[in-house]
């Protein structure tokens, strides 16, 4: 599966993308995020406001709660400024 | 109805992006263009750069249109968001929106505007005169209120 962070979510990882081997039991979002928070400090900074950090499957936007099975992209970044 | 979307570093012509979607339309009645700009901040910020997430940027605002000529009876539609480096003064994002009466332009370009701003994958960071990078710029409640009135 692929990782991939934007923005400041992108600088406090340290890296664009990731390719990542998910151990079992990791079934949504928020239980991806909760992993990888266990990752080392930088993943634990970026993430450290739960539910400020946005995530996309696959080009489309999710909640935390939503199911990871079959996901090709994962992408993680902040509240959008676009416009 | 067919739309123009594009995602370009390029600087784009307003006016001729507006004369594109309505040549030889002449069922067209109104035609809404909004441009946004980057602004100087008071004389602080020396250029925006704007960061995107290329194949979901493009995706993203199909579907913010899509919802738009749902919601709308559009003859037209073009939506053009600017990535990169950008100087205060030029432009950043176009809407152009074209339709039988004005109503349905006006409200559709406002309605394009607020989910570009708070949904559209794209990310502001500023650039100051004094040669330093300036912080990533935060998303704005009153963006989210803007959205709400829509729901």
């Amino acid at each position: 599966m692929k990782l991939v962070y934007f923005a400041w979510v992108r600088e406090r990882v340290g890296r664009t993308d990731e390719q990542v081997v998910l151990p079992d039991g990791i079934a949504t979002v928020a239980d991806l995020v909760r992993w990888l928070k266990g990752r080392g400090e930088e993943y634990a900074y970026a993430f450290e406001n739960e539910g400020v950090v946005r995530a996309a499957i696959d080009h489309v936007h999710v909640k935390p709660e939503a199911r990871i099975e079959g996901a090709r992209e994962i992408a993680f970044f902040p509240p959008m400024t676009g416009g | 109805m067919d739309f123009t979307i594009r995602i370009q570093a390029e600087p784009f012509d307003s006016a001729a992006e507006t004369a594109a979607l309505t040549r030889g339309r002449a069922e067209i009645g109104a035609v809404v263009a909004f441009t946004g700009l980057c602004r100087d901040e008071g004389g602080r910020l020396a250029a925006l750069e704007l960061e995107h997430y290329p194949g979901m940027a493009e995706a993203e605002i199909g579907r913010i249109a899509d919802q738009a000529a749902s919601r709308w009876p559009l003859l037209g539609l073009t939506i053009v968001h600017r990535f990169g480096r950008i100087a205060p003064g030029e432009e950043i994002v176009l809407v152009v929106t074209a339709s039988v009466h004005r109503q349905a332009a006006f409200e559709a370009a406002s309605f394009l505007m607020d989910y570009l701003k708070t949904q559209a994958p794209f990310w502001k960071r500023e650039h100051l005169k004094d040669g330093t990078v300036g912080t990533w710029v935060d998303a704005k409640e009153a963006d989210d209120r803007a959205v709400e009135r829509w729901r």
